[in-house]
C-alpha cells in the first residue's frame, strides 16, 4: 500500500473534503457530494460457485442450471474453490486484506429469480477486507480511494417481462454464478471520481483475469450511493440507485441524483433514504421504495457451509503469481521505455491495449510505436468502431511496417498509406509495400535527376531561396510531387542543399 | 428478549405466510417468547474463551474444482413448475 503525502488521500476519511472544482454550486452556495460504490463483478470461471453448472453467457433457457441452482430441497451447495482464488487473486489486485477465516451467509428475500429464496452471500466475515486504490483524474490529480470489503455472493437468475401476457418468464442459468461485491468507502467527491474508479477496478480485474468487464453483459454493475452536504458538515441523508450498467451512466446517475437533492434541500425538505433506479433514457432517477419498504434480509450464517479457512501460504503463492498489474506496468512505460505519463497512461488503461503496444514496441522504439498505436491504429479503430482485439491490423503485422520505416524501405508518409492499405485489407506491409512499389527512392542518381530539372525549370524561386533558405520546403515539395512521395527526404534535402548551395 | 404481537405479524409477512391474527397470533406470540426465553438460559453459561463451533465433528469446509459436471437438462428443471413455456418458468409478471 502506497501514499505519498503529497497525495490528497479521501481514504476512509468521510470528512476529508473534496477540492472547491469538484462542489455544485447551489442557490445557497457550495455543495459537497459525498458517493460510496458497490460493485458487482462476475467472477470467470467455468462453472458456478456452488454447482458444476455452467457459467457461459447466453445459452437455452435453463440449460445451464442444476438441481443445487434451482433450489430444490435437499440439494446441498460445494464451494468452487477456483471463485475463492480469484477473489483472493483481486483483493491482492486492490491492496486489500485477506481474510484466512470468513463465513457465508443467507441473505433472505423473494423473488422468482431467486429459487432458493436466500441468496448465499457473506456479511460479517467477508473473504476480503480494507483495501485502496489509486485513481487518475482527467487533469492528472490522483486520489487514492479506500475499499472496505469484497465479499463472494451469488448472481441471480434473469426475469423477462412480458407486457402481452403479464407474465414473467424466468431463465436461471444465471443463478449461482459467483460475483464479487467490492464495496468502496464513502471517498468519491464527483461523478468524475466516481467514473475513473469503476473504470480502474475494471482494469484491475481484466488485468488479473477475474472478471471480463463486459458492462455490457453486466459482468461489471454498481450500486451508487448518493448523499449531499455543505462542506464540512456531517453527512446527508443518502440514496441508494441500483443496477447502474455503464460508466457514463453511474456518471449520469451521480449528477441527477446530486442536484435532485440539493433542490430539495434548498427548497427546506429533508431527503427521504429511498431506493432509486436510474433510466438511462430520461437520464433520470426514481423512486423504487422508501425507508418503511426497506428490505429486511435477516441474515443469517449458511448451516449448509462450514466457514472458509485458507491457509496464508497459499495466498503467499497466489500473490507471487499475479500478473502485472495497471499502475506497475504504467511506470514501467515511463521509466523503462520512456513512454509520456499521459500516453503509458493510456496504453494501459485496458489490457488488451498494453498487450499490443508491448509486441509491437518489442525490439522497436518504443515511442514511435505509441505513436502509431494512438494515432493512427486507435483513430481507424473509432472510426470503424471496432475494440482493438478485432483490429484488422495485429500487432506483429503493425511491427513489420515500423521495421520498413527503420531500415529506410519506405518514408513514414508512405507509411500512413500502407497502413490505410492493411487496415482495409488486412494485408501484410512488405508485400503491399512490393505489388505497389512505394519503396523509397534511395538511388541519389534518380534523385539527383528529378532536382536538376525542378531547378531549371523554376529559376525565381532559386533566387528566392538564397535570400530565405526555409524556402527550400516548396523544393522537397516539388521533388517529393514528382517521385510519388517515393524519395528519402534527407537524401533530397542534402542533395537540394547542395545543388542549391545553402548551408547544411 | 421478547417479541409482541406486531413482530410477530412482521415476521409472519417477510416469510411470506398469511398473516396470524387472534388467538393463533396470540399462541404464536407464547410459543415464540418460551423459545426465547430457553435460549436466554444458554446466555447464563460463560462463553469467555471457547470458539465458537461450527461443526460437531472436525471437519473442514469441502471444495469443488472448477469444472462443469452438471446442467443440460432443463425439461426437467422446470417438470415441476406451475407453468412452463419453452424451458422458461414462466410467472405472474413481476416488476419491482
Amino acid at each position: 500500500m502506497r501514499a505519498s503525502p503529497m497525495r490528497p488521500k479521501n481514504g476512509g476519511d468521510v470528512n476529508a473534503q473534496a477540492k472547491s472544482s469538484k462542489l455544485i454550486s447551489g442557490a445557497t452556495g457550495e455543495w459537497e457530494v459525498v458517493i460510496g460504490l458497490e460493485v458487482h463483478a462476475r467472477i470467470m470461471s467455468q462453472s458456478k460457485l456452488f454447482s458444476g453448472a455452467s457459467t457461459a453467457y447466453g445459452g437455452d433457457p435453463n440449460a445451464h442450471v442444476s438441481l443445487v441452482d434451482a433450489g430444490m430441497p435437499g440439494m446441498l451447495p460445494v464451494i468452487n474453490e477456483y471463485c475463492v482464488e480469484q477473489a483472493i487473486r483481486t483483493g491482492l489486485g486492490l491492496n486489500a486484506k485477506i481474510n484466512t477465516y470468513s463465513v457465508f451467509d443467507r441473505k433472505n428475500y423473494f423473488y422468482p429469480d431467486l429459487p432458493q429464496g436466500y441468496q448465499i452471500s457473506q456479511y460479517q466475515y467477508p473473504i476480503v477486507g480494507e483495501g485502496e486504490i489509486d485513481v487518475e483524474l482527467e487533469d492528472g490529480e490522483v486520489v487514492t480511494i479506500g475499499i472496505e470489503r469484497l465479499h463472494l455472493e451469488q448472481d441471480a437468475g434473469k426475469s423477462i417481462h412480458e407486457e402481452r401476457s403479464k407474465k414473467s418468464l424466468v431463465d436461471l442459468n444465471r443463478s449461482g454464478v459467483a460475483l464479487m461485491e467490492i464495496v468502496s468507502k464513502p471517498d468519491l467527491r464527483s461523478a468524475e471520481e466516481a467514473g475513473a474508479y469503476i473504470s480502474k477496478i475494471r482494469t484491475i480485474v481484466q488485468y488479473l483475469e477475474t472478471c471480463d468487464g463486459n458492462m455490457d453483459e453486466g459482468s461489471l454493475k454498481a450500486d451508487v450511493n448518493v448523499s449531499v452536504r455543505k462542506p464540512g458538515e456531517p453527512l446527508g441523508t443518502r440514496c441508494e440507485i441500483k443496477n447502474v450498467n455503464s460508466v457514463r451512466f453511474i456518471m449520469q446517475a451521480i449528477e441527477y441524483e446530486a442536484n435532485r437533492q440539493i433542490d430539495l434541500l434548498e427548497r427546506g425538505e429533508e431527503i427521504e433514504q429511498q431506493t432509486r433506479r436510474f433510466n438511462s433514457e430520461t437520464g433520470k432517477t426514481t423512486k423504487m421504495r422508501g425507508k418503511e419498504d426497506a428490505h429486511d434480509y435477516r441474515y443469517f450464517p449458511d448451516p449448509d457451509l462450514l466457514p472458509l479457512e485458507i491457509e496464508e501460504s497459499r495466498i503467499e503463492e497466489i500473490r507471487q503469481s499475479l500478473p502485472e498489474l495497471p499502475d506497475a506496468k504504467k511506470r514501467r512505460f515511463m521509466t523503462e521505455l520512456g513512454l509520456s505519463d499521459y500516453d503509458a497512461g493510456v496504453l494501459t488503461a485496458d489490457k488488451p491495449s498494453a498487450e499490443y503496444f508491448e509486441t509491437v514496441a518489442q525490439g522497436r522504439d518504443p515511442k514511435l510505436a505509441a505513436n502509431w498505436i494512438m494515432g493512427d491504429l486507435f483513430g481507424a479503430l473509432n472510426k470503424a468502431d471496432l475494440e482493438i482485439e478485432a483490429s484488422p491490423v495485429k500487432a506483429d503485422q503493425l511491427g513489420a511496417l515500423l521495421d520498413l520505416i527503420g531500415d529506410q524501405t519506405i518514408s513514414g508518409k508512405i507509411a500512413k498509406q500502407v497502413f490505410q492499405i492493411m487496415f482495409e485489407t488486412g494485408g501484410d506491409p512488405v508485400k503491399i509495400v512490393e505489388d505497389q512499389g512505394l519503396k523509397q527512392v534511395t538511388d541519389t542518381g534518380a534523385i539527383e535527376a528529378e532536382i536538376d530539372k525542378i531547378i531549371a525549370a523554376n529559376p525565381d524561386q532559386v533566387a528566392q531561396v538564397k535570400e530565405k533558405p526555409k524556402a527550400i520546403g516548396w523544393f522537397v515539395g516539388q521533388v517529393m510531387q514528382a517521385t510519388g512521395g517515393k524519395a528519402n527526404p534527407q537524401a533530397v534535402n542534402q542533395i537540394l542543399k547542395e545543388k542549391l548551395g545553402l548551408d547544411g | 428478549m421478547s417479541v409482541d404481537e406486531h413482530t410477530v405479524q412482521y415476521i409472519a409477512k417477510l416469510a411470506r405466510i398469511e398473516k396470524p391474527v387472534g388467538d393463533e397470533l396470540k399462541g404464536l406470540v407464547d410459543d415464540l417468547n418460551n423459545i426465547l426465553a430457553w435460549v436466554e438460559q444458554l446466555e447464563e453459561l460463560s462463553t469467555e474463551n471457547v470458539e465458537p463451533m461450527t461443526s460437531v465433528v472436525d471437519a473442514s469446509l469441502r471444495v469443488r474444482a472448477d469444472i462443469v459436471t452438471d446442467g443440460g437438462y432443463p425439461e426437467d428443471i422446470v417438470e415441476n413448475a406451475r407453468d412452463a413455456r419453452d424451458n422458461f418458468f414462466v410467472v405472474p409478471q413481476v416488476v419491482e
